[in-house]
């Protein structure tokens, strides 16, 4: 077996592997009586070996790959999402061994399970590094970043389930709203993930050319049916559909089409659950969060920004200008993906400044771990499909 | 001001909240509280003590974390507003012409394009409001700090290890109870702390364990490093701090590098590689085949040359300081100077070969070469005959009054006027020629063919030299070590008394992440047998606790 397949083979183990713990979280939170009690639950401590195990499979993957390609994995949208997925589980396994709580491996572990999944509809296979990317700052650069990320990401579990245990979803609220809409968004990625899957299994490509931005001709494959046209395109294929519109040049429209056929997807899968369960999905979730205590939730929330940040800030400003400077001649250039991280940073700091004033705790706190890790997902994902920049290599 | 006496007969500064010395609440609020709030431990701070002049409330203003908070949000949603389009200096169109640059939004923005260039958020991080920003930020900083880091400092330090039972009572963890024999829980107690690291002090009856006090200055230490790195931004406004320039080098070219003097660099070779599917098909073949090329080095070699130390003013009396292959992430390095590959342009014109030839027999007086950098006046050719370049325009763009024009000095599509003499035409006949066009006035016997041309490679090279970036890293360092010791320390404090009927009380402090806290009391309480605490911002603990002991 080669190192490339050993590599795709590891990571398979560990996606199962994070499936199964998450069932036996699943059971420790629901044979516990309270925190105190299902704290050195049995489940939970097979739960956290299974965690672990998974985690060394997929830091197998992660070295394997590294071997055969000669540089961190790290350089495209499948990559770096799966290492996203990675140090996720890293700090939730760092947290537990913290705090002990099963609750929040219940919860970790299937977000994990959903960004791995999404990461790979990119295309997998190994690419060479353009010019740009040739040098060790990249994967110390990268590699701190997610770190830093996936430890920030802990805090918007931790507040998920706050907030799954707090709101009360038997009555319309704002706040109910907004957290089924969280839910939602959960539910569209799964949307993707379907979508994409299947037409990847029935081979589905249309080919066009088009005139790009910068009005110069230009050629797209499209691997969903083309609902949006790119500027001024011609079908190479005509069997294919006929778009149902042609988008300006700066619309991605290809982006666009998938964008579309996910959120379709996605709305068909949550109605399908809305009428199985007849209630809001996220009250679905509500009795797993029950049972932990909300003082240990909204301290780990805040323990994991107070850990992250540091981390943050030596991969994605201080590591990431050292590097900037040696590769475009500027420490810092204002360019879209530099611009989220920065905010990003200023978002976690006006978050550390707020839980030092009184009043900030509790649910207000647990929204702010909800949107940063919004911010944190659109700087890792929609910045590079949406936004050009320098970082749009992926 | 006046000062403020205590009951235990502490003057404490004016705008004091809790007794520097034994803890006693000073102020109405205070007393009323059930917890009390031990932020900045209730010392005297400016900004809560003087509300009168200009200049205190300016210090309010910047001194309050609310304003602060909102000026980080205000910096945060105009950068992210910023990204929404691309900034102007991304902008492949004319960077000075307003007009262009419209054009350029409205073209493929529409009118929010335009509405976005209007109110000037194509240059949102260089506008003079974005800089205010920037500024209040720092102000913020620096007063919010100064304010609380002295008063905080003094209390800490003057803080008594007895304190009054109620500054006790209005600890968020507070437990009281009899006890069999509460000294020897107190000398337990003692040990036990001592063990899990806490510095004891005891006096009189009362311990107080502390830990970590040093976490309480991280975010000063931060914040100084944050100034530090602002205040390095600020100096590269200052001449001599910061060289940025750029140059275009062709092969085979010596140039003076703008913004080093006295350094010149030659081109010797520009090169750019191609990932190949021999050399790394098992692994790559894949990608290689869905995306095509994929460029693998830009690479420029040079050579380095220094004026030497007695050279002429202007001459090019030149020493090799070395040679270098300047690549992406690996700029060659000199004197304080980076020179970085940045772009580059393929094939551009360097000289053109001629021949000159008789129109009727086709016979040539052989062929001539003429340098675009620097056309020569005049060609002497075979058997007498000689050709005269009279017109050079290196861009040629149509005619303009009569007259042939030039774009640009770059030879992206250079045209001549030739004057063609020979032994039978000795007064000469003119001919426009360009690049796939020949006009003469009259008809002509002679033409000037184009036999050949030479091309070259050229690099955009950029140049800096950044005095301030050892200030910045500093900044960043000192910023680094801040956070760290505020976010992986907390700091602890257990205080235990003997009240006057020998019950014991038991109060315990932390600034951050009282879980942690509540995990090492409990040690103790177990160890020494204090009497159980309630934590009144957790009522589900204490239930469950309940529940667990039933
Ligand atoms: C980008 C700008 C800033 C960053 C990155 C930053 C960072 C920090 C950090 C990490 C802490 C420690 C928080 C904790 O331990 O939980 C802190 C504390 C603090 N910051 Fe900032 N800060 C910034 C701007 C400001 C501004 C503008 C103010 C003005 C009001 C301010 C006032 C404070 C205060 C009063 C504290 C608490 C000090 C203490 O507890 O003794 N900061 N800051």
């Amino acid at each position: 077996m080669s190192l490339a397949s050993l590599s795709s083979n590891l990571l398979l183990v560990s996606f199962i592997a994070y499936l199964v713990a998450t069932l036996f979280f699943g059971g420790a939170v629901k044979g516990a009586k309270s925190e105190s009690s299902y704290k050195n639950n049995r489940w939970g401590k097979i739960g956290i070996v299974i965690t672990i195990i998974g985690f060394i499979t997929h830091l197998g993957y992660f070295i394997t790959r590294w071997m055969a390609s000669g540089h961190a994995p790290m350089s495209n949208m499948f990559e770096f999402t799966t290492a996203f997925g990675m140090m996720l589980v890293g700090a939730f396994i760092l947290l537990f061994f913290l705090y002990r709580t099963p609750s929040l491996g219940l919860f970790a572990l299937p977000i994990a399970i959903i960004i791995i999944g999404y990461a790979s509809m990119f295309p997998t296979e190994i690419t060479p590094l353009i010019p740009a990317l040739q040098s060790h700052w990249l994967a110390v650069h990268v590699i701190t970043t997610v770190v830093g990320e996936a430890i920030l990401a802990i805090s918007a579990v931790a507040g998920l389930i706050y907030l799954l245990k707090h709101i009360d979803m038997s009555k319309p609220s704002k706040q109910r709203f907004w957290l089924e809409a969280v839910i939602f968004t959960l539910v569209l990625v799964l949307g993707f993930v379907v979508s994409s899957t299947t037409f990847k299994l029935t081979g589905y490509e249309a080919h066009f050319t088009y005139i790009d931005k910068n009005q110069a001709p230009a050629k797209i494959e499209y691997n969903y049916p083309p609902l949006f046209g790119m500027n001024g395109y011609e079908a190479l294929t005509p069997e294919a559909m006929t778009p149902w519109a042609e988008m300006p040049a700066v619309v991605n429209a290809k982006t666009l089409t998938s964008f579309v056929w996910s959120v379709a997807t996605g709305i068909v899968l949550y109605l399908l659950l809305r009428l199985i369960f007849r209630k809001p999905i996220a009250s679905i979730f509500q009795p797993f969060a029950k049972k932990a205590n909300s003082q240990l939730m909204d301290e780990i929330g805040y323990r994991s920004v107070l850990i992250g940040f540091p981390v943050f800030t030596l991969g994605a400003l201080i590591f990431a200008m050292i590097w900037a400077h040696e590769a475009w001649s500027r420490f810092w250039g204002w360019d879209p993906k530099e611009v989220w991280a920065l905010i990003t940073w200023l978002f976690y700091a006006a978050f550390l400044h707020l839980r030092l004033s009184k009043g900030w705790e509790g649910k207000k706190s647990a929204w702010l771990a909800v949107i940063g890790f919004i911010i944190i997902m659109f700087n890792l994902i929609a910045v590079n499909l949406i936004i050009a920049g320098l970082h749009s290599y992926a | 001001m006046s000062k403020i006496k205590c009951q235990c007969g502490h003057d404490n500064p004016f705008g004091t909240v809790l007794c520097e010395k034994c803890g006693r609440p000073m102020t109405e609020e205070a007393k009323k509280s059930e917890v009390v709030d031990m932020r900045y431990e209730g010392s005297a701070r400016r900004s809560q003590t003087y509300k009168r002049s200009i200049i205190d409330k300016v210090w309010n203003f910047f001194s309050s974390v609310k304003i602060g908070v909102s000026i980080i949000v205000a910096v945060l949603v105009t950068s992210a507003i910023g990204t929404l389009f691309p900034q102007k200096f991304y902008v492949p169109v004319n960077q000075d012409s307003p007009a262009e640059l419209l054009a350029y939004y409205e073209r493929l923005y529409g009118f929010i394009g335009t509405i976005y260039y209007k109110l000037g958020f194509y240059d949102m991080y260089n506008s003079w409001w974005f800089k205010i920003l920037i500024g209040m930020l720092g102000t913020s900083i620096i007063i919010a700090s100064l304010d609380r880091v002295i008063p905080l400092y003094k209390s800490l330090k003057k803080q008594r290890t007895k304190r009054h039972a109620s500054f006790m009572k209005r600890q968020r963890i507070y437990g009281e109870g009899r006890s069999e024999n509460a000294d020897s829980a107190l000398t337990k107690a003692e040990e036990k702390l001592k063990e899990m690291k806490y510095n004891v002090k005891t006096e009189d009856g009362a311990i107080l364990a502390e830990k970590n006090r040093f976490s309480r200055w991280g975010p000063y230490v931060n914040h100084t490093g944050l100034i530090i790195f602002l205040f390095g931004v600020l100096l590269r406004g200052i001449p001599g701090f910061y060289v940025d320039e750029t140059m275009w080098i062709r092969e085979g070219e010596l140039r003076a590098i703008p913004g080093a003097p006295d350094f010149y660099l030659e081109s010797n070779d520009f090169k750019i590689e191609y990932y190949s599917k021999e050399e790394a098909s098992e692994v790559f073949g894949e990608a290689l085949d869905r995306v095509g090329q994929i460029v693998k080095k830009y690479q420029t070699d040079v050579t380095l040359y220094k004026k030497k130390e007695e050279g002429l003013v202007g001459s090019s009396d030149l020493d090799v300081v070395k040679d270098y292959s300047i690549i992406v992430n690996k700029p060659l390095k000199f004197d304080g100077y980076n020179v970085f590959q940045m772009d580059y342009r393929l094939a551009e014109l360097k000289s053109m070969t001629m021949q000159l030839i008789e129109k009727k027999t086709g016979k040539s007086f052989g062929q001539f070469t003429i340098d675009l950098d620097d056309p020569e006046g005049v060609y002497k050719l075979n058997d007498g005959a000689q050709v005269d370049l009279i017109g050079y325009y290196a861009d040629y763009n149509g005619v303009e009054n009569g007259e042939p024009v030039s774009k640009s000095p770059i030879p992206n599509n250079p045209a001549f006027i030739f004057e063609m003499k020979t032994p039978e035409k000795p007064k000469g006949e003119k001919s426009f020629v360009a690049i796939q066009q020949t006009l003469e006035t009259e008809e002509n016997a002679y033409a000037v063919k184009f036999v050949g041309a030479d091309t070259r490679d050229i690099s955009g090279l950029t140049i800096r030299k950044d005095k301030t970036l050892y200030i910045l890293l500093l900044g960043g360092l000192i910023f680094m070590i801040g956070v760290i010791q505020g976010s992986y320390w907390n700091h602890r404090r257990i205080w235990v008394q003997k009240g006057e009927n020998g019950e014991l009380m038991l109060a315990a402090h932390t600034n951050k992440n009282w879980f942690s806290l509540k995990k090492e009391i409990n040690a103790v309480k177990e160890y020494a047998d204090l009497p159980n605490y309630e934590d009144r911002q957790d009522n589900e603990s204490s239930i469950e606790q309940e529940e667990g002991e039933k």
